[in-house]
């Protein structure tokens, strides 16, 4: 089957869903023969992934102490 | 469904202690959100940025799923349910404050159909695991966290912290599947763009000073 060429645009837009699985199968062939020749996407793509896994390890709120029983208190006297 | 009756989606502890609460065991109810209130705060903080805010919302958000646990029909899971109460009421309270009025008129304007451009595209693949334990770089998380509008960082968070699918993300903040991904991708370019200039080596060296690294 002839992969279709897509422009660096449409792997912009897609390029998110791309990483989350939310491409269809043709849609990623086509991404991933882009990605084969082209450098700036692929620095896209990967940057991209850095940040999916940065803000996935790295994002914590620190809850305030005494929070949970706070919570159980608000519970309790309802 | 293929099947005749409705199937619940939680499962049997949830739907047991959900029983429980609905006899009045107040016990229960806390068992049910306790593995919740680090996403429920999540949540608020997602849209308040404010931890004693964030804590006052995800008590009333608690105290409203108590009362309206009856009308739970288990259709999505019960954090999500409670995670959508939790969003609902952070921004009650921030149309109550009128602290964000000025964010909200500009972000209803903003273009979601037009397309956004990476600013750069300084190549930074590999990112050593250690420099996540650095303070600089958590620092620069948040920061680069608080420079999105709301509406981006909620999605952001939903998804990429709290990992709720797709589905549920559109489900708690009240929006269509389609807009969580177009959201979704302006959020996680957007904190690309802010995180760039520290990814090109200067978490290493302390650099204050970004060189732009540019592939061609």
């Amino acid at each position: 089957m002839k992969v279709i060429e897509i422009s660096c645009l449409e792997v912009w837009r897609e390029i998110s869903n791309f990483l989350d699985g939310e491409v269809d199968p043709e849609m990623r062939a086509r991404m991933e023969a882009h990605f084969k020749v082209c450098a700036h996407c692929t620095a896209i793509l990967d940057g991209t992934k850095n940040v999916v896994k940065l803000v996935g390890d790295g994002v914590e709120y620190q809850m305030p102490e005494g929070f949970s029983k706070r919570l159980y208190d608000k519970i309790k006297d309802r | 469904m293929s099947t005749g009756t409705a199937k619940p989606n939680f499962d049997t502890t949830e739907s047991e202690l959900i029983q429980r609460v609905c006899q009045g065991d107040k016990e229960a109810f806390y068992s049910l959100v306790k593995p919740c209130e680090r996403g429920v705060f999540t949540a608020a903080m997602s849209i308040l940025n404010n931890p004693a805010d964030a804590e006052e919302v995800a008590q009333e958000a608690v105290l409203k799923a108590f009362s309206a646990l009856s009308r739970f029909r288990g259709e999505s899971k019960f954090s999500t349910w409670l995670i959508q109460i939790t969003i609902n009421e952070a921004r009650l309270k921030v149309r109550k404050d009128r602290k964000h009025l000025y964010e909200s008129v500009d972000e209803q304007k903003t273009d979601e159909q037009g397309d956004y451009f990476p600013k750069d595209y300084a190549d930074w693949r590999e990112i050593p695991s250690e420099t996540l334990h650095r303070k600089e770089l958590r620092e620069a998380l948040q920061r680069a966290l608080n420079s999105l509008p709301t509406k981006y960082r909620e999605v952001l968070i939903l998804r990429d912290v709290q990992h709720l699918s797709i589905q549920e993300t559109a489900q708690a903040l009240g929006i269509t599947e389609g807009s969580v991904k177009t959201r979704l991708l302006r959020a996680r370019f957007q904190m690309r763009d802010a995180l760039a200039p520290g990814i090109d080596g200067s978490w290493y060296s302390g650099k204050q000073e970004y060189e732009k690294v540019r592939p061609w």
